[in-house]
């Protein structure tokens, strides 16, 4: 028997019981729908935080203090001395931008608007260094810095947050009790896989530590290297200079040194290993949905088993029959497979777990082919059942 | 045309069939089919030996349980004998595989079935040709067979129609029919007329008729002896035995053929 016959055969028999079929083929719509899709956010994911290391360059370098060292009772804290040294171009030549930062939680009101956030005391090159470009006005200047003034740039978020719109620049706000002069608002910034600074205040080190922290350590320093080639180079020069500073070798150091590309390479594995396991979720959805079309096809094996005999006793071997029961879970398999695909290109036009999804084609063509494999596979055992039936008895059947 | 003797059908020797002659259609060699053990055993076949030359109508008949639905079953090649020997066609099919068997039922047996047996959701058309797509007919030629067929039976303008739309009458003539296409050796007819009432059982009586006049061999089981009465040969089952094999006339009457008799069967 030709397969075109088995497939109009096949399409036939779906189309007498039209409403089970879509019922059965929604279980494999939803299984691959949810595998293409989650597999989408995950390089969705892996694609923002690509286009985050292109937007920030990769050559920055994130120095935090890490509390007591091995082996030793003493805190290794960062100091505005360390700051300065990494700054020093003899012992650091690889190293072009040091940018001290202390950061605390303050209460901020705008008239009878109040809310906390961080605050952030950092020079005027924190800007240019961590790329955060303004949206409105201008950020402070080092003579600002300098002159321990009372101004501050706002994130984007905590600007919303407190003037809803309004134009915040030139306004005065009330920092830990503290008046602040509104210099600008920065731009929003892709939260996707890391920190970002959007619901900060950002105001001169001086002042922050003046009015609100005291002149303690630093909780962080950021350091640009000359180059993303020197990246490495700028990360080791870091730790020596930070261990001279603090007279421990660089084996105690518990200062840690990182530099962005480690930062954004730890994330994407967070993030693709999430992504794995939300697919492995899906996955089981879609051997429900194949165990699904083997029940439907072994009731339909049950309801036809007269039909079947019909076709025995007119000459149809076992081979045409069970050919006929697979094709048309193949078919239901496969049609629920291609409108997965189609819900999935669907469904990524939004935003999902914070990411828009990137649908892959070799995740495409993954689900199809297990779509596929599963009318095989799940239509098998019906499709043979149907085959090993003794004519007489199938047609004994009523 | 004429019907054997049986007498002396059942007087052939064994071994292989006369070499003059096409062999019978039929031959059968004390088949036994027993279903259960002990003390539950049931002997459907017990011993039949039966044999039908080409051309012959042969009525078996038996009240239920005489074992003709199983003579039926295992003629028909849907079940296997437990022992004896069947040659069909002059092929032994006792000892063939189920490949095989679906082979010999699609190329040398038709079947008519009490219930019909159409296919529900297909047309009478397409009934008729699912013997041919099976035995892989060429489409052009399918059509031009099926079409034939029907008009044989006098259901041209029905072919488009599913078994749901047709009376038992023209649902059983479309059976009849779909036997006709493969242009089996035997036409093998089980209580054809069961469900039918006595127009329509006239209808495809004088169908078998037809079919048996342009040579067709033709079996019919049945329990109702004014069916039996078309026959040539009349052939009595109890208790798995055959206890009684008579000739007797033709049809008691011959209607008239809507379609020549010469084109039935013959030309497929």
């Amino acid at each position: 028997m030709n397969p075109l016959k088995t497939l109009v055969f096949a399409a036939r028999a779906i189309r007498a019981n039209l409403t089970r079929a879509c019922l059965t083929l929604l279980g494999v719509l939803i299984g691959v729908g949810s595998v293409i899709l989650l597999l989408g956010v995950g390089s969705g994911a892996t694609a923002a935080v690509a286009e985050q290391i292109q937007g920030l360059g990769s050559n920055t370098i994130t120095v935090s203090s890490g509390g007591m060292s091995r082996g030793s009772t003493r805190f290794q804290n960062l100091t505005l001395d360390i700051a300065e040294a990494l700054g020093d171009q003899d012992s650091a030549p690889d190293i072009a931008e040091v940018v001290p930062q202390v950061s605390t939680s303050a209460t901020v009101v705008v008239g009878s608007l109040t809310t906390s956030a961080t605050v952030i005391g950092t020079t005027a090159n924190y800007f240019a260094v961590t790329s955060s470009d303004l949206a409105q006005g201008t950020a402070f200047q080092q003579v600002d810095v300098d002159a321990a003034r009372s101004v501050c740039v706002l994130g984007a978020d905590l600007a919303e947050d407190l003037f809803e719109g309004a134009d915040p620049v030139g306004q005065t706000i009330n920092v830990g009790g503290t008046p602040f002069v509104v210099y600008g608002v920065m731009k929003a910034k892709d939260t996707t896989g890391g920190t970002s600074n959007n619901s900060s205040l950002v105001a001169p080190l001086s002042r922050v530590q003046r009015s609100l922290t005291g002149y303690g350590n630093l909780s962080t320093l950021t350091l640009q290297a000359t180059s993303t080639d020197t990246v490495d180079a700028a990360a080791a020069e870091a730790e020596s200079v930070i261990a001279t500073q603090l007279k421990v070798s660089t084996s105690e150091l518990s200062v840690s040194v990182t530099t962005q590309e480690q930062l954004l390479s730890a994330s994407t594995e967070v993030n693709s290993s999430l992504s794995a396991m939300l697919a492995a979720i899906a996955a089981i959805s879609l051997v429900v949905g194949g165990i699904g079309v083997m029940n439907i096809m072994l009731v339909t094996v049950s309801e036809r088993t007269r039909e079947i005999g019909i076709r025995k006793a007119l000459g149809a071997g076992q081979g045409v029959i069970s050919a006929q029961f697979v094709t048309e879970a193949t078919i239901l398999s496969t049609a629920g497979g291609l409108l997965g695909v189609a819900g999935a290109f669907g469904a990524s036009n939004f935003t999902i777990l914070g990411t828009k999804p990137v649908i892959t084609s070799g995740s495409v063509l993954l689900a199809l082919g297990v779509s596929v494999a599963i009318g095989i596979v799940f239509g098998g055992y019906p499709a043979i059942r149907a085959a090993a039936m003794k004519p007489v008895d199938a047609l004994r059947h009523e | 045309m004429t019907a054997s003797p049986p007498q002396e059908a059942q007087a052939a020797p064994a071994g292989p069939p006369p070499v003059i002659g096409p062999p019978p259609v039929i031959e059968t060699r004390d088949l036994y089919r027993i279903y259960g053990r002990g003390d539950s055993e049931v002997r459907a076949l017990d011993g039949a030996s039966l044999t039908v030359q080409p051309g012959e109508f042969v009525a078996i008949m038996g009240a239920s349980g005489s074992g003709k639905s199983t003579m039926m079953h295992i003629l028909g090649c849907l079940d296997t004998p437990d022992a004896g020997t069947y040659r069909l066609d002059g092929v032994d099919v006792s000892t063939m595989t189920g490949r095989e068997l679906s082979r010999v039922r699609n190329r040398k047996i038709g079947f008519v079935f009490q219930s019909f047996n159409l296919i529900p959701t297909m047309s009478a058309f397409e009934n008729v040709e699912l013997p041919m797509i099976y035995a892989g007919v060429a489409r052009r030629e399918r059509r031009q067979r099926a079409a034939l067929a029907l008009s044989m039976v006098g259901l041209t303008s029905r072919a488009k129609h599913r078994p749901g739309e047709m009376s038992g009458g023209q649902q059983q003539r479309v059976a009849v029919a779909r036997s006709l296409v493969n242009a089996p050796a035997l036409i093998l007819a089980d209580e054809p007329t069961g469900n039918l009432d006595s127009t329509a059982t006239a209808e495809v009586l004088d169908v078998f008729g037809q079919i048996n006049a342009a040579g067709r061999s033709v079996v019919l089981i049945t329990h109702e002896n004014d069916v039996a009465a078309h026959a040539h040969r009349v052939v009595r089952m109890r208790d798995g035995r055959i206890v009684s094999d008579t000739a007797q006339d033709g049809p008691s009457t011959i209607e008239l053929a809507p379609v020549p008799a010469t084109t039935l069967g013959g030309e497929l």
